[in-house]
């Protein structure tokens, strides 16, 4: 059995969400956190498991609002297993799964079977996100009072744009009654139909279909738009346009109760990755593992994106973390199947951003756990006394170069194979038991 | 004749100019052979070139055939129906296979942009892209450059104008790249919902090698003003499905418009030359008596791809020591 306590040592203690940042030792007993020695509590008692953390950041678990576990229906692609134990390797304590599984989770026994694979296999929690519409298929409306008493925490049909503007204009005015928030998938199905990447130049030189940034900003437009209407809670996955984030920023000066998430790979890579620009090297053009929808913009939209983050528009970073089998992407760029495995790559994509001096690192650590708690109304994501023992530590000057192979992730699609990202996962807690531990430092660390 | 220092011949957009002219003037040479009684030369006697074509063709298909056998070379062509794509058999187990078999070379064409890249990334044969969706068909592309400069005896500063469907036009791409390379000023003319976004480059100049935006042209949507003065004139097939698309009112208005007629082909440069890639729709894009005309070179462009194809696959695979 593990030790039921453990004092995290010596380690920069970041909680954006109480405004900590210090130096000191975090002690975590029974599953809670007890609290920041000498500041919350007196000095451990008795035998307590030690993780030296000289150099490294505590923070709060990750809270991921939107991934893609694929169970059931697709278990060679991801597991409730494989992925969550992605997920206590990328950092991340609490992870929402999409509803877009076969079967969708559009009733009761569906959520119930999700939940039921994930305490008995998964290594972090799963909070299942409910379907808008019966099948996904964008019609009528799920059973959304079933579903909240089930315990989703949010409605999406995400994978499928919601085409009628009635049934969205229905599923916000319906879901007030619990509080929880919609988080449609933004995209005209009109004008991306067929579309393969971003519209523009890039696109041009490849004589691929794109898919323009109007058709997300167009919807993005229409759902805030029924969300002030309605009164309704909006949450707009993977904002990808600098237009959506005008309409969302806009939007929220008005007061409509709207957040919104981004990508960390839209957020660091533009649609110049799919002719084949990196960081460094050159990759081969086409390379599916760049197809992703949203599809990778423009760099005039990524660093819209980043300033959406510094100035609050974007409310939580999320993966989307969308794992496929090789099948799905070793084909014709039209062929292959949208998504990034994204779990495992999140923070050192993010932590790149910070060590490029783009935003700091208690934004980027406050986007991957208050941020996503307010706007979920999510308990988790802090350091509290009290509060669930879910706690990271990373090395934030870590770098490291991706090897898919690695991955505990089915998905091995990343764009970021083969480049260096900064900071790494050193050791995941989730509720006060290690779940993940880097073997390098695991061995480097005394007991 | 030294050889071509690159195995795959993918696109015209990592070609350096030296590069295009070698192999127009292989090509040179080659026609030269295929103006002898007997056409055929050993040097790629014992090669294996695979046709694999995933889309119909008949010039290009038979032309790269024609080019390999004048060479001496062996020759397979595949088609997907009747081959084992039938039975979803995975682009990259097929390239395998043809390694496998001891291909040295494969032509690929293929319906999806970027396809040959997949086939080549997943080969130690050569890959030759014989079209592959709106991307790129850069043979087509040196036989375009070949017939221009066979004419007009270069290619740098000329004036070449490209009307119609540019947006779908792997043609239209590689010859851009091919044009723009070799000094000469393209202007495209179609309705912009038939052009792609061409952007305004990186500021790097014409030609650059960041593989994120087409090098620069002028786009004219008027047809009369866009072949003002320009040495060559050269019409895109018009595909039907675009009307029913939404992309063009009618073809009526398109014919009006776009055509390239007589009166048309008068505003450019006297004794302009008139181009084609085929297959034509006659009465459409261009007119029947322009496109027999005089200033006509499109039956020649059929016979110069087989020249450019033999001399293409001779420069990667003849090793210098092949006689002509």
């Amino acid at each position: 059995m593990p030790s039921s306590s453990w004092l995290i040592v010596n380690g920069r203690i970041v909680d954006p969400g109480r405004r900590v940042d210090l130096v000191g030792d975090l002690l975590l007993c029974d599953g809670r956190v007890t609290g920041i020695v000498g500041r919350d509590c007196p000095p451990p008692e008795g035998d307590v498991e030690r993780l030296e953390a000289t150099g490294l950041v505590v923070a709060p678990g990750f809270v991921d609002l939107h991934c893609h576990l694929r169970e059931p229906g697709a278990e060679h692609k991801e597991t409730i297993r494989t992925g969550t134990l992605a997920a206590a390797r990328g950092g991340f304590t609490t992870v929402c799964a999409m509803a877009n599984t076969d079967p969708p989770i559009d009733s009761r026994g569906q959520v119930e079977y999700v939940q039921a694979i994930a305490a008995s296999e998964g290594v972090v929690r799963v909070l299942p996100v409910g379907a808008v519409s019966k099948g996904l298929e964008g019609q009528e409306l799920a059973e959304m009072g079933e579903l909240a008493d089930a315990g989703v925490v949010a409605f999406s049909d995400d994978g499928v744009p919601i085409r009628s503007s009635r049934v969205m204009r229905h599923a916000l005015e319906y879901s007030r009654a619990f509080g929880l928030p919609i988080m449609p998938h933004c995209d005209d199905p009109e004008l991306m139909a067929g579309g393969a990447m971003n519209e523009g130049p890039v696109a041009a030189v490849l004589g691929l279909r794109g898919i323009p940034a109007a058709g997300e900003e167009a919807i993005v437009a229409r759902d805030v738009a029924l969300a002030e209407l309605t009164g309704g809670r909006l949450h707009v996955c993977h904002v990808s346009t600098s237009g959506a984030i005008d309409v969302i920023r806009r939007a929220k000066q008005r007061g409509v109760a709207v957040t919104a998430e981004a990508t960390p790979h839209h957020l660091t890579l533009t649609d110049g990755w799919v002719a084949g620009v990196r960081w460094e090297g050159r990759g081969y053009p086409y390379d599916t593992n760049t197809k992703v929808n949203p599809p990778l913009r423009s760099e005039r939209d990524r660093e819209s994106l980043v300033a959406a983050l510094l100035d609050g528009t974007i409310d939580a970073i999320a993966t989307d973390h969308a794992p496929h089998a090789s099948v799905d992407k070793l084909c014709a760029f039209d062929e292959a199947a949208f998504g990034i495995s994204g779990l495992e790559t999140a923070l050192g994509a993010v932590v790149r951003l910070v060590d490029a001096g783009e935003i700091d690192l208690t934004l980027a650590i406050e986007k991957l756990t208050a941020g996503p708690c307010r706007a979920f109304g999510l308990p988790y994501g802090t350091l509290a006394p009290g509060a669930p023992a879910d706690v990271v530590v990373f090395d934030p000057t870590h770098r490291w170069r991706v090897e898919p192979a690695t991955f505990a992730s089915l998905g091995k699609n990343t764009p970021y194979a083969g480049q260096e990202l900064v900071g790494r996962v050193v050791a995941t807690f989730y509720g006060g038991v290690p779940v993940y531990r880097d073997a390098a430092v695991a061995r480097a660390t005394p007991r | 004749m030294a050889g071509l220092k690159r195995r795959h011949v993918l696109d015209l957009d990592d070609f350096s100019p030296a590069e295009i002219t070698q192999v127009l003037d292989a090509a040179r040479e080659m026609k030269e052979v295929l103006a002898r009684p007997i056409k055929r030369v050993p040097a790629l006697r014992g090669k294996t070139v695979v046709n694999m074509f995933y889309e119909a063709s008949t010039r290009t298909r038979v032309s790269f055939e024609l080019a390999a056998k004048n060479l001496s070379a062996d020759v397979v062509n595949v088609t997907a129906s009747g081959s084992s794509v039938e039975k979803g058999e995975s682009i990259v187990d097929t390239m395998k296979t043809f390694e496998a078999l001891g291909a040295d070379t494969v032509v690929i064409r293929h319906a999806q942009s970027g396809v040959p890249y997949l086939a080549a990334a997943h080969t130690s044969s050569s890959v030759i892209n014989a079209g592959d969706g709106w991307h790129a068909h850069p043979t087509q592309a040196l036989l375009d450059l070949f017939t221009i400069r066979e004419h007009i005896g270069h290619l740098d500063g000329l004036s070449v104008v490209i009307v119609g469907d540019v947006l779908h036009s792997r043609v239209a791409r590689s010859d851009i790249w091919g044009l723009v390379k070799m000094g000469a000023r393209v202007t495209l003319c179609a309705p912009h919902s038939l052009l792609p976004d061409v952007g305004d480059g990186c500021g790097d100049g014409p030609i650059c090698t960041c593989g994120t935006h087409l090098p620069r042209v002028r786009v004219e949507p008027d047809a009369d003003r866009a072949v003002e003065g320009a040495d060559v004139v050269m019409a895109l097939r018009m595909q039907k499905e675009r009307q029913s698309g939404g992309l063009l009112p009618s073809l009526r208005e398109y014919v009006r418009r776009y055509q390239i007629t007589q009166a048309r082909v008068a505003r450019a440069k006297p004794g302009a030359l008139v181009m084609h890639p085929g297959p034509m729709n006659e009465g459409i894009e261009i007119a029947p008596d322009v496109a027999h005309g005089a200033q006509s070179v499109i039956e020649q462009q059929v016979t110069n791809g087989v020249a450019v194809r033999m001399a293409l696959l001779y420069l990667l695979h003849g090793e210098g020591d092949g006689a002509l």
